[in-house]
């Protein structure tokens, strides 16, 4: 079978990873999962708490990672954005795998006009670039994290959708699935128990890796204003609510999330080659 | 004369301007066995394709105890009953097995399909007995069986629906020698107890000569020569005939003077 | 004479395996003789004949020899090897689609090795492969050819051609013919023949069809779990086996028999490759096994008054007498 999934430029030299680059990458996962489940008992003071004494401060015990232009700590505001940061593209990622495979399979099954229709349309998409859409839902729907998610998911649907389809355009070719229509089970029978199952691993990988560019869009988003609301933490937003630290010369509140977004997606890109590459040697 | 099972008349399929089936007729005795023999573009495949109900002729009828089974099946009881007309057995046994589920799962899954209310494990037992492998095997992934293993499973899973006609496609071409002789042994054993009819399709005369009765010769899609597969072998009308036997590589065999005859006809 | 191929002992080792999957391997070709190398799946007759070529598998571990016209292949440097790849030994593979890129001409693919070498300047290159293609019974035509426009028996006609493009004194066809119809197996096996005639190449033909081998080579060598249990003239191997598993062979292949009769199927399967061997490697599966046979390897032994004859087994005698009460 072969693989191919879609990547950014940017990020396609980190194909090539080695054994302890991805232990690592796999450990940092785990890391910022973990800290976004536990961040209300680890936070080590309210992600809102105004500290005025402690504008701008560097790190201190009082604040280990210092503290930003309001006096808000930013351990804190790191650990809690987690959840935020985290849950967008979880959504994102969710929703587009789900909806994207339902797509592909049905195009590639079912085939003639169906596959044509599908296969236009998620091309339409694919052409409208996702950030412009998201912004489009955005200021039509207002604050909230739902609609930026679902514009993204839309926007990520076709990456998904299009894999699946060659997937199980091959898969389907495969003689097992012409032994189990003889043996008359019915089409969407073999589709689910047999076909989705045997692609999974590819789409989940692809997915990984989605989960990383989703992340990064949404932090766009948010730096932007667009999506969570103001007081929520989330590392986007630090990136934006640190310029004016920049500008004061106190580059440390912005920096901390900006390194948090970047290490998170090529973690997650990582990973997820990583998972692709796995099942395409075992295929062979 | 014995009862026909299954019965095939004037079948037609076109591949564009290609005419793989063209007017392709023949009948399957009950418990018989019939061999249908050709070189890859003979339309033997696609013939046994159309029987199966994988793929649709363009005129011509496949009918089975008398009935029609031509048309697209009408949903899931029409779809069954067709199933347990005819099952197959297909080339490559690396393939026709699902790579994630075990041995035990396929047969359940098939048996669940058909015979919801049977007691499952003895049956699966019986199958696994019957095809000759332990009852070790019921939990085993097709990659951790050798080749004639996995064949021997594709064939329980065919029985396990009970079907008048097994359609073996190539079924032992994949296989060695001794592996060979093993699952034709098998499958003759089967046909013996079950009175299950077999439809062989082989480019191997060598199979043909051993576990069929009749046989169907096809070349370019038409049927060249058809007859008792003994009578066939030992006096072939038909030039083709006579060139596949020939091919048949033995000592003195000469290739040159196959070479040349292939040319002329 | 220096013989074209001559191995000696060759034991191969793959790593995680209980016992090398080449264990003491003895093969010879002479000058323009044509040998058969006969084996199931598994039987290491195809790992046999890529190590001619040095194409082993990743950590595979040598010993023995493999001398090609007097010079040992496992000891080469990698120059000697590009050199012996290109010129002096070729190789015809089973499936002639997979071996040929669909993207390019016949013409460049005939031609690439011999100009990437600087044998042959281009136009020589295009003018010999022009020939090569009309002695294997294609016109020059098929040069400006893509792979995808012609059959599967042009296509090996078309490997064959590629073979002999830098005057090989060895080929090695593994199983050239199986992907084939039976008639143009005829054709290919013929065409081979010629071939081997007019440039009086040495052919090892590997195959796991007894009938074929003992159709068309001098000499068979008959292979089971890495080792070379008999080896003979053609004929004599066909009409009086000295090795049971030769014997099972003919007896399981279903061309030889009489019409509606049982095969002689051999029960069990080839020893695993994870399970170390003690003795013969067919005790197991063989009717005529006595307590010896699964403590001692057997070794080859001649066949009386038939030198080249040759069977390890530790009861020929008897399973000639066998065949005679049958």
């Amino acid at each position: 079978m072969t693989l191919a999934l879609t990547r950014r430029p940017g990020l396609a030299r980190l194909r090539a990873a080695r054994q302890p680059l991805y232990l690592a990458c796999l450990g940092f996962v785990l890391l910022v999962v973990l800290a976004a489940l536990l961040a209300p008992w680890i936070a080590p003071s309210d992600p809102n708490a105004v500290d005025l004494g402690n504008v701008l401060a560097g790190p201190s015990a009082g604040h280990l990672l210092g503290a930003d232009t309001a006096g808000r700590d930013t351990l804190s505001r790191l650990l809690i954005g987690a959840r935020t940061s985290l849950i967008g593209p979880l959504g994102v990622v969710v929703f587009s795998t789900v909806a994207g495979v339902a797509v592909g399979a049905a195009a590639a099954w079912r085939g003639g006009w169906l596959d044509s229709v599908l296969s236009r349309s998620t091309e339409l998409v694919f052409a409208f670039p996702g950030l412009l859409l998201a912004i489009l839902i955005v200021t039509v729907y207002g604050e909230g994290l739902l609609a930026p998610v679902l514009a993204l998911a839309i926007a990520y649907l076709p990456y998904v959708s299009r894999l699946t389809r060659s997937l199980v355009l091959t898969e389907r070719e495969r003689p097992y699935v012409a032994a189990y229509l003889v043996q008359g089970h019915s089409s969407v029978q073999i589709c689910l128990r047999h076909v989705i199952p045997n692609i999974a691993p590819v789409v989940l990988a692809q997915s990984t890796v989605n989960f990383g560019y989703a992340l990064i869009d949404l932090a766009g988003l948010s730096y932007l204003g667009l999506g969570v609301p103001a007081l929520t933490p989330d590392w986007g937003r630090m990136v934006f609510d640190g310029q004016t630290a920049i500008q004061r010369g106190y580059p440390l509140s912005a920096i901390l999330p900006c390194l948090v977004i970047v290490l998170t997606v090529v973690a997650f890109n990582v990973v997820g080659e990583r998972w692709a590459d796995q099942v395409a040697r075992r295929d062979r | 004369m014995p009862d026909t099972v299954l019965e095939v008349t004037a079948l037609q399929r076109t591949f564009g301007t290609v005419r793989a089936v063209d007017e392709v007729s023949f009948a399957l005795a009950q418990g018989g066995s019939l061999g249908i023999v050709g070189e890859s573009g003979s339309g033997k495949t696609t013939t046994a394709r159309i029987i199966v109900g994988l793929d649709r002729p363009d005129a011509g009828k496949v009918l089975l105890h008398g009935r029609d089974r031509t048309e697209r099946a009408r949903g899931r009881a029409q779809r069954l009953a067709r199933a347990r007309q005819i099952q197959m057995v297909f080339q490559d046994p690396y393939l026709s097995l699902d790579p994630r589920t075990s041995v035990q799962a396929a047969l359940r899954e098939t048996l669940r399909l058909h015979f919801p209310d049977i007691d499952h494990a003895r049956r699966i037992a019986e199958l696994l007995d019957q095809v000759g492998l332990g009852s070790w095997a019921a939990d085993a992934l097709p990659r951790r069986l050798s080749g004639g293993q996995r064949q021997r499973v594709a064939i329980a899973r065919a029985l396990a629906v009970e079907p008048a006609v097994m359609v073996l496609d190539e079924a032992v071409a994949a296989l060695d020698v001794s592996v060979q002789a093993q699952v034709l042994n098998l499958l003759a054993d089967i046909r013996e107890q079950t009175g299950i009819g077999y439809l062989f399709i082989t480019h191997d005369l060598g199979v043909v000569r051993c576990v069929t009765d009749d046989v169907v010769v096809m070349r370019h899609g038409r049927i060249v020569e058809s007859g008792a597969t003994a009578e066939v072998l030992a006096a072939p009308r038909h030039p083709y005939t006579r060139l596949l036997l020939d091919s048949v590589p033995r000592p003195g065999w000469d290739p040159r003077q196959i070479a040349a005859a292939r040319r002329a006809l | 004479m220096t013989r074209t191929l001559d191995i000696k002992s060759l034991r191969l080792r793959l790593p995680d395996t209980a016992r090398p999957v080449l264990d003491g391997v003895d093969l010879h070709i002479a000058a323009g003789e044509t040998v058969a190398l006969v084996g199931e799946s598994g039987s290491g007759k195809t790992l046999t004949s890529r190590t001619v070529l040095r194409l082993l598998p990743k950590g595979a571990e040598t010993e023995g020899e493999v001398d090609v016209a007097g010079e040992n292949v496992l000891a080469m440097t990698p120059q000697q090897l590009h050199a012996l790849r290109t010129g002096r030994v070729a190789m015809i593979f089973q499936d002639p689609r997979a071996a040929i890129n669909p993207l390019r001409r016949v013409g460049d693919f005939l031609t690439e090795g011999v100009r990437l070498t600087g044998t042959l300047s281009e136009q020589d290159a295009t003018r010999r492969a022009g020939e090569l293609l009309e002695a294997v019974g294609l016109s020059g035509a098929v040069l400006r050819h893509y792979p995808g426009q012609m059959s599967g028996g042009m296509l090996q006609r078309v490997m064959i051609a590629a073979a002999l493009m830098g005057d090989p004194v060895l080929l090695l066809a593994d199983e050239p013919t199986t992907a084939l119809d039976v008639t143009s197996q005829a054709e290919v096996v013929a065409l081979i023949g010629e071939l081997k005639e007019r440039f009086g190449t040495g052919l090892l033909f590997v195959t796991h069809d007894l009938g074929l081998a003992a159709a068309i080579s001098d000499r068979v060598y008959v292979m089971y779990a890495g080792r070379i249990v008999e080896t003979g003239p053609a004929e004599a191997l066909f009409a009086d086996p000295r090795h049971p598993y030769t014997r099972a062979l003919l007896d399981a292949s279903p061309r030889l028999i009489e019409p509606g009769r049982r095969l002689a199927a051999i029960d069990g399967q080839p020893p695993d490759l994870r399970q170390e061997l003690t003795g013969c490697p067919f005790a197991p599966r063989c009717r005529f096994a006595t307590g010896l046979c699964t403590t001692q390897a057997p070794q080859p032994q001649a066949a009386p008054g038939a030198p080249g004859h040759l069977a390890a087994c530790h009861h020929s005698d008897r399973l000639a007498e066998g065949a005679a009460d049958a």
